[in-house]
């Protein structure tokens, strides 16, 4: 993709542009700012939050029953002991892996379409790992005892068992939200500045100025900026990859047949990335459409992003074959068992919606026309997200369902507190991202200038 | 364009970043020291009880054995309290009429057992046994401190897992001959001796160092 | 346990009285308290933890909230966040003797089943009874027990036990009871009726005949559902009088039991259940002289799951297989009336010859339900066969008075009707609940002028009575009963009454003249007078017989008799089966909660029925033919109509059911059995009629078209008609190697195991033992194992009991049973091999197999459950934060989780029972079996201080203790000689999922089948 921005030099004018023509310093800064500082508040946003923060509510009541009852309001039972929690965990850690990957990765790469969309990808990560995070506490029969996990100095004398994946995801989760964090907020640094100059009001003035840190936007700073993000950037990317691989680990370690699968790494991998820039566009195109952003999160980026997940998804299909080939070409009884369980047992019609979900549907994505098409790439990255929701169902309960001894297999229905979690969490991530949009500028202002400087330069040398 | 903030502002915003790293430190050293404080682990706080019972008199100058009112101390998990019975073989000859011996006078002559505030308690998922640690060579006086010099009983150590393993990892520390298990003025010998005879005790007594967790945890 | 404590003499009255006087309830609290510091304590500082409300019901209100976040906290607690509570020690003021805190103490007493005792060693803690094992001198026992014995711990502390004398429902004194009754003795008796359940008590017994001398008008009548009626008439019709048969299964070659569950249920079963498994075992391999077991029968019960050929008729049909065997076997008899197409004659005349070919070293045994006649054609039969003598004997009747019950309790309700009864007196029995329907017993009953009534619980019978006073329970009281073979044990309280309890003997002595007079003072005195020995020496023997359990050489003498030649035309024939297609009622009682006596003991409840594995409830059970016929499914909601009498119940199918037959197990749909027992199941006694007590022709089933949720445990009983599941499943679990096969119970026939003696083993097993990158951990000192012999395992479930009472595990309740949450630490798997309609069936206990290589250990990321030094898989619950990776990660499943808090903090009562040896489990907390390490550690603690090292059979785990075929063996591998390391050497030892490596400490020994070659099933 490195020819993506080298064919603007020919003198014409760009007949797929990154970001809509016309566009000056000015006219981003006004367009992006404005929505935060001058709009005024829409009623669609109100709805939108109110519903949002209702789920959310849900949430409070369901943990708040959860913590007086215990995790029996759950469906869980023995053989199948982890359900939605775990299963939620899973998919919300893998939505959280499109942000770090833009910024980072692509930062790497030197990706100039990523600027228009990094900023609120970003911020999706970062809720999306908040989500995440909440359900391995949940999950616990002992919440409150969370601390348990931690290596602390305490009068036990005992350490958490280093043996144990579960450990492992405590910092691998822990270190990814951090360093999410700091990056979405040093990007945000010289925006938080812009607003502060442009608003009008005292209060946001005093807020925005605070937030900004004094940044003045002198060649210091900006150098100073320059390396931070450099240096995150460079943090970021391992981590990328570390938090699903370690993810997938929870699952490795153990014996069960449907667990205990090398190839896991990096289809986990893949499959959040998968998901997550199937998130990003579940977002992306309302967002652009509400706040006619067309001009600069462009048709390009959509396109470019379905490409993304067209990869990625042959990645997972890929993971899906060698899991059944293998399976088979074992010749362990309990692992073939498990894939004709998955074929033909209680849960496959769960087993063949994933396949069409994850593998034969987003064929489609090889049409241009297909990525061109706005709606359809929104209806195709909603049934992505299903898709990898239902992945992590299969993996988890169609495996724990039936292991090695027969009179120990047994069915997990979910109960409807198992679904108002699930829904609880939407609530979590909408609210924090219907604020996010209202408060914060969605798209980097910085960037995108540099992005109209460069764009200007290359016209100035023709 | 006017400025937002005074100058001043730059002195607080840097405060507040060291500030930060401070106030988490000193909670951790905080939480810490209540842990360890007598007031949670209760290790050297008096307890009140309803008869002023002092070891320092019966097992210090009077020299009664343990095993006078601990009987099941060598035979039990529970080293064992006193019945009122035990209180009166002595004191129905002596101190017949003492005012501060009335409740145990009265526990006998009404048989309503006397309520004593208990000292040295476990947690309920921890099984301790008096009997096996007595018949190893673990003196008295090792855990429950110089009984004899106490006035009112008190807790001598803070009972947490760490107190128990400190033992249970390095047993030659602290063992003692069978002999003096009983002996509330037993002496240990300093450092190496101690090693040296607590080494030579563990081979004799086959004393093992014990760290499962069913040892004490069922 | 160790043997002197064992042994102990625990007998000096004096200090007996005292302690127990002394611990009269509240004070027992008390004293109890004296020990805090020992385990026990940690009972009683629950009553720190609010009450739980979490009974798997997921709504809540107000006030559990608080309830339970303040528990929760409490809970926080525990990990050492908030400071302990300050505690109380309060001691005695003068101490009982031989009560040493800390260290229990074994009394011998005796529990009894319908009449007959079993003789049992009561653990007590510092005066609280808390656990019940066998009694190793007791011949009804050897040291093993039953479900009920098990289980009866729990109805002692039951806290819906009566209380306290009732009159006229307004609470009363036993002063006025005492006087009220005693007035009556005025009267000579006239219209006075006692109804009383069966007696065996030599005590009693005399008491009885005493009263009828000093009140000659008043009479005496003994009903129990259970009493084996027509075994009494068989005895009758065969001998002219009601002897008492004991078999001898030790000896017996062939065994063919028509409709007779004689491992599990009736007289001696635990004694039989040992008898019968040492003719199972394999021990001098291919050249062992196996039994071999024949048996007929509608409902699959334990006793058919092992034997070697099943033969599923109707129950009605058994009457026309006996005239054919006995036939067969050179008795002279006409056909039966209703002779049945179903009885496949190759059969019969197969089991003929072998049973010829085993003349003097065969028995043939019938169950309690089947008609008088063929009890007598099965005497008649041992007597052709020259078994009479050597494999079964006869003695007089252990009962104080044989009498037909049933006709007994019919003459009783006449009375009433015809209103001649002055004061009923029913002690012990709910007849207004288990009287046949057609007696109406409670209009009956309420035409007496007086009614009284003395139970453990103010049951349907109570309710109908001016007088309820509270019986005193056999753990809390003084008595006497006869064993299966007329050995008298001594019943001996372990504590004071806990209400205002009081035995039949006090009630009893209110009528004769020794009122006032307390129970040990009756049964002393009685034995007094009966035995030789005076003063001294009477005191002596009263001393050993108490300790002991038992009083020695009471055995009723062998006595010989022969049936009547013509006692065939004397008997009425069975209960016409009428048309072989019609549908027939078999009535059982139930194999966890009897005939209904049991049914508030949650353990019971909840424990899996043999085969179905079906909790909480009874059903209309019946075969995959018939219900294919019927169109109905497990979980239909059917009605059921018997002679104008309908009840509506679920539908339950259960493989190698007799065809054209249900089976309907009594003692459910309680209206006043206690906050447990009102609720579960249906009542099947109102289709139960004095004409078809047992079995009851020409039932007619439809469907309602509502559907009914079943609690099981094992999945696979939700079987479709073509009952694919059961197929696959286990297909999956049974059958040898192969792709399908998953190997966990492995099979023989005799004759392939002469052949191969190590069929057992699965090469791969041995290959996989060696892949590993680690070196394995070398155990020096003890390593703990275990061995299953699944040849002697009956599938009885005593052993899920024992556990449940030894580790305090808590009950879960049928919605959380049915949601996959009971908490069994061992469970018994059963398995099918072979077509629905009679197929083979399989056990498998399953404890936790302590693997040497387990996966739960490394993926607990607190470390909660660790390995130990003598391989011990160890769980420490206050380490453990419920992550649940343990239990996902077991591949045997056997780790329970506490989802609620299932434990009950509530009942103080409850807080008496618990074993204070283990920690009681709060909400989050895995838990499984720990081989009973507290039993365990208390032996190392003893052995250590002895300076020895531990015996080989000095640890004995609950379940071990209580298993009456002795099929669980546990001690330490190490130790080349243990029996535990001999077992594990023998050539069936196998592990379960080997293959896996995960190493087991818990090994099985392979089933191994002995057909006889001439019959093909």
């Amino acid at each position: 993709m490195a020819s993506e921005g080298s064919h603007n030099t020919v003198g014409i004018v760009d007949p797929d542009p990154i970001i809509g023509p016309g566009h000056t310093f000015e006219t981003v800064t006004d367009k992006i700012s404005a929505i935060v500082l001058t709009r005024p508040v829409t009623p669609g946003w109100v709805f939108g939050l109110l519903i949002a923060f209702s789920a959310l509510m849900l949430l409070n009541l369901t943990i708040t029953l959860l913590m007086i009852k215990g995790v029996g309001i759950w469906g869980i039972r023995v053989p199948t002991a982890w359900g939605f929690a775990i299963v939620n965990f899973v998919w919300w850690i893998g939505i959280g892996h499109a942000g770090t990957l833009i910024s980072a990765i692509l930062l790497l790469l030197h990706q100039k379409w990523r600027t228009s969309i990094n900023r609120f990808a970003e911020a999706m990560t970062l809720f999306a790992v908040m989500c995440a995070g909440m359900f391995p506490l949940l999950h616990m029969g002992r919440p409150w005892l969370f601390f348990y996990l931690m290596p602390y100095p305490n009068p036990m004398w005992t350490w958490p068992q280093f043996r144990s994946p579960l450990v492992w995801d405590v910092f691998a989760v822990s270190t990814y939200l951090t360093v999410s964090l700091l990056f979405w907020f040093v990007g945000l640094i010289p925006d938080l500045a812009t607003l502060r100059d442009r608003a009008k009001h005292k209060a946001a003035k005093m807020i925005y100025g605070m937030l900004s840190m004094g940044w003045r936007g002198s060649a210091v700073h900006w150098s100073r900026y320059e390396t931070a993000s450099l240096l995150l950037a460079g943090l970021a990317t391992p981590l990328v990859v570390s938090v699903h691989t370690v993810v997938s680990f929870d699952f490795t370690i153990g014996i069960i047949p449907g667990w205990h699968t090398t190839i896991f790494p990096p289809y986990f991998v893949a499959g959040a990335i998968y998901s997550g820039f199937a998130m990003v566009l579940t977002l992306a195109i309302p967002i652009r459409k509400f706040y006619h952003l067309e001009d600069l999160v462009t048709a390009r980026h959509l396109d470019i992003m379905a490409k993304v997940m067209l990869a990625t998804g042959l990645i997972v299909a890929y993971g899906y074959l060698i899991e059944a080939f293998l399976a088979f070409y074992s010749g362990d009884q309990y692992e073939i068992y498990m894939m004709e369980n998955r074929f033909h047992g209680p849960y496959a019609p769960l087993y063949w919606m994933l396949i069409s979900c994850n593998i034969i549907i987003p064929q489609l994505l090889w049409s241009r026309r297909v990525r061109r098409n706005v709606g359809l790439l929104f209806v195709l990255s909603l049934v992505v997200n299903m898709g990898m929701w239902l992945e992590r169902f299969v993996i988890i309960v169609i495996s724990l369902s039936r292991d090695f001894i027969p009179s120990s297999w047994g069915m997990y229905y979910p109960t409807r507190w198992d679904w108002a979690t699930y829904i609880g969490t939407f609530g979590l991530f909408f609210t924090l991202f219907f604020l996010f949009i209202r408060f914060l500028p969605m798209i980097s202002i910085v960037e995108v200038r540099g992005l109209v400087h460069e764009t200007n330069e290359e016209k100035g040398h023709s | 364009m006017p400025q937002i903030f005074h100058r001043s502002t730059n002195f607080i915003s840097r405060l507040t970043i060291y500030g930060a790293v401070v106030i988490v430190g000193a909670l951790g050293l905080a939480l810490y020291t209540i842990a360890m404080s007598p007031w949670y682990t209760e290790q050297n706080v008096k307890r009140q009880q309803p008869v002023p019972f002092s070891h320092r008199h019966h097992a210090g100058e009077l020299g009664i054995d343990c095993r006078y009112c601990h009987t099941s101390v060598e035979k039990s998990s529970f080293a064992g309290v006193p019945p009122t019975q035990t209180c009166m073989t002595c004191h129905s000859q002596i101190w017949t009429n003492a005012s501060m011996l009335e409740p145990v006078r009265a526990s006998y002559r009404d048989d309503k057992s006397l309520e004593w505030i208990r000292v040295n308690a476990l947690p309920d998922f921890v099984y301790f046994d008096h009997s096996i640690h007595v018949a190893k060579g673990v003196g008295c006086t090792t855990c429950h401190g110089q009984i004899a010099e106490m006035p009112l009983t008190q807790r001598a150590g803070t009972l947490y897992m760490s107190w128990c393993l400190e033992c249970h990892r390095q047993p030659e520390k602290y063992l003692r001959p069978k002999s003096e298990v009983f002996n509330p003025y037993y002496d240990p010998p300093s450092g190496a001796k101690q090693l040296e005879l607590g080494k030579k005790l563990m081979a004799e007594y086959h004393v093992q160092s014990l760290q499962t967790c069913s040892t004490c945890h069922r | 346990m160790s043997e002197d404590s064992h042994l102990k003499n625990s007998i000096d009255l004096v200090a007996a009285r005292a302690k127990l006087t002394g611990a009269g309830a509240p004070r027992l609290w008390q004293s109890l308290e004296g020990l805090s510091g020992t385990p026990q304590f940690q009972e009683f500082s629950e009553y720190e933890f609010p009450p739980s409300a979490a009974k798997g019901n997921s709504e809540i209100n107000r006030r559990d909230v608080l309830k339970l976040m303040a528990a929760s906290a409490a809970l926080t607690g525990l990990s050492a966040c908030t400071k302990l509570p300050t505690e109380k020690i309060v001691p005695y003021v003068r101490p009982p003797e031989e009560i040493l805190a800390g260290r229990p103490l074994f009394y011998a007493t005796s529990l009894f089943e319908a009449g007959v005792a079993t003789g049992v060693l009561v653990e007590s803690h510092t005066g609280r009874p808390t656990k019940i094992e066998g009694n190793p001198e007791h011949p009804g026992s050897l040291g093993s027990s039953d479900i009920f014995n098990q289980a009866a711990i729990l109805t002692f502390w039951d806290p819906d036990r009566s209380q306290s004398v009732v009159y006229d429902g307004r609470l009363s004194t036993w002063t006025d009871f005492a006087a009220e009754l005693g007035n009556r003795r005025t009267l000579k008796g006239a219209g006075m009726r006692i109804l009383t359940k069966t007696i065996t008590s030599p005590t009693l017994g005399a008491q009885m005949r005493a009263l009828l001398a000093e009140l000659p008008e008043a009479k005496w009548h003994q009903y129990e559902v259970c009493s084996g009626d027509s075994v009494r008439e068989g005895a009758r019709l065969a001998f002219g009088r009601p002897v008492n048969t004991v078999y001898h299964f030790e000896q017996a070659d062939v065994i063919v039991s028509l409709d007779a569950d004689f491992l599990t249920c009736g007289a001696g079963h635990v004694r039989y259940a040992r008898d019968f498994a040492t003719r199972r075992d394999l021990s001098a391999g291919p050249a062992s002289k196996l039994n071999r077991l024949y048996v007929a029968e509608s409902m699959p019960t334990a006793t058919g799951a092992v034997s070697d050929h099943r033969l599923p008729v109707r129950s009605a049909d058994i009457d026309d297989l006996a005239r054919q065997l006995a036939a067969a076997s050179g008795v002279a008899v006409p056909p039966s009336a209703n002779a049945s197409p179903k009885i496949p004659s190759a059969w019969v005349e197969a089991v003929g010859r072998d049973l010829a070919a085993h003349r003097g070293s065969s028995i043939v045994i019938v169950g309690e339900h089947q008609p008088p006649l063929v009890h007598a054609l099965a005497h008649a039969m041992n007597a052709a066969l020259g078994n009479v003598g050597k494999t079964v004997v006869y003695t007089e009747s252990i009962e104080a008075s044989p009498v037909n019950q049933l006709e007994s309790l019919r003459e009783l309700v006449n009375d009433l009707n015809s209103g001649q009864v002055e004061l009923l007196l029913i002690l012990g029995g709910n007849p207004v609940y288990d009287a046949p329907a057609d007696f109406d017993f409670a209009t009956a009953l309420q035409k007496a002028k007086l009614r009284v009534h003395s139970g453990l619980y103010q049951d349907e019978t109570a309710l109908l009575c001016h007088w309820h006073a509270p019986a005193a329970h056999s753990l809390e009281s003084w008595s006497d009963g006869r064993a299966f073979d007329g050995t008298a044990g001594i019943v001996q309280p372990l504590i004071a009454p806990l209400y205002d309890g009081h035995s039949a003997h006090e009630i009893i002595a209110l009528f004769t003249g020794d009122a006032g007079k307390s129970g040990h003072e009756l049964v002393r005195s009685y034995w007094q007078s009966q035995r030789p020995e005076k003063d001294k020496a009477f005191e002596a023997l009263w001393e050993t017989s108490l300790h002991d359990g038992l009083v020695s050489g009471t055995a009723l003498p062998v006595i010989s008799v022969a049936p009547h030649a013509d006692f065939v035309s004397l008997g009425r024939t069975a209960a016409a089966s009428g048309d072989p297609s019609a549908i027939e009622v078999v009535f059982r009682p139930d194999p966890s909660v009897g005939d209904g006596a049991f049914s508030n003991n949650s353990w019971l409840q909840e424990l899996p029925k043999p085969i179905t594995r079906l909790t909480w409830d009874n059903a209309i059970m019946m075969g995959p033919a018939t219900a294919q016929q019927l169109g109905v499914t497990t979980g239909d909601y059917l009605t059921l109509t018997l002679a104008g009498r309908r009840v509506d119940a679920g539908a339950y199918l259960v493989p190698g059911h007799a065809d054209n037959s249900v089976t309907l197990h009594l003692g459910f749909g309680r209206t006043r059995g206690g906050t447990v027992g009102t609720g579960p199941g249906f009542n099947s006694y109102l289709l139960r009629t004095s004409s078809a007590p047992w079995i009851a022709p020409g039932a007619q089933i439809a469907k309602t078209g509502k559907k009914y949720s079943f609690a099981s445990t094992q999945q696979q009983y939700n079987i479709d008609l073509d009952g694919h599941p059961v197929e696959e499943e286990s297909s999956a679990a049974v059958g040898h190697g192969g792709e399908h096969g998953r190997d966990l119970v492995r099979i023989a026939t005799m004759e392939e195991f002469s052949k191969d003696p190590s069929f057992a083993q699965n090469p791969d097993d041995e290959k996989n033992k060696g892949l590993t990158i680690y070196p394995g951990f070398k155990y020096e000192g003890y390593a703990w194992g275990m061995s299953i012999d699944l040849n002697r395992c009956v599938g009885c479930n005593a052993c899920v009991i024992a556990c449940q009472s030894e580790n305090n595990i808590a009950v879960v309740g049928k919605d959380q049973v049915a949601r996959g949450r009971a908490m069994h630490w061992i469970r018994i798997d059963t398995y099918f091999r072979g077509n629905l309609d009679n197929p083979e069936m399989y056990y498998e206990p399953l404890p936790c197999m302590q693997c040497e290589n387990a996966p739960c250990e490394y993926v607990c990321p607190v470390g909660a459950t660790t390995h130990n030094a003598e391989g011990l898989n160890d769980m420490t619950y206050n380490r453990c934060v419920g992550t649940r990776y343990c239990s996902n990660n077991c591949p045997y499943k056997v780790r329970r989780f506490n989802f609620y808090l299932y434990s009950d903090y509530k009942t103080p009562s409850l807080y008496g029972m618990r074993n204070p040896n283990v920690t009681v489990r709060s909400r989050g907390v895995m838990e499984k079996c720990t081989y009973c390490v507290q039993r365990i550690n208390a032996a190392k603690i003893r052995s250590e201080e002895e300076n020895r090292l531990i015996r080989d059979g000095e640890i004995i785990t609950a379940c071990q203790s209580a298993c009456p075929t002795e099929a669980i063996v546990f001690g330490n591998i190490n130790d080349p000689n243990s029996k535990v390391a001999k077992l594990k050497a023998q050539t069936r030892d196998y592990g379960l999922l080997e293959d896996l490596n995960t190493r087991p400490r818990t090994t099985y020994l392979a089933r191994v089948r002995n057909p006889n070659p001439e019959i093909h099933s």
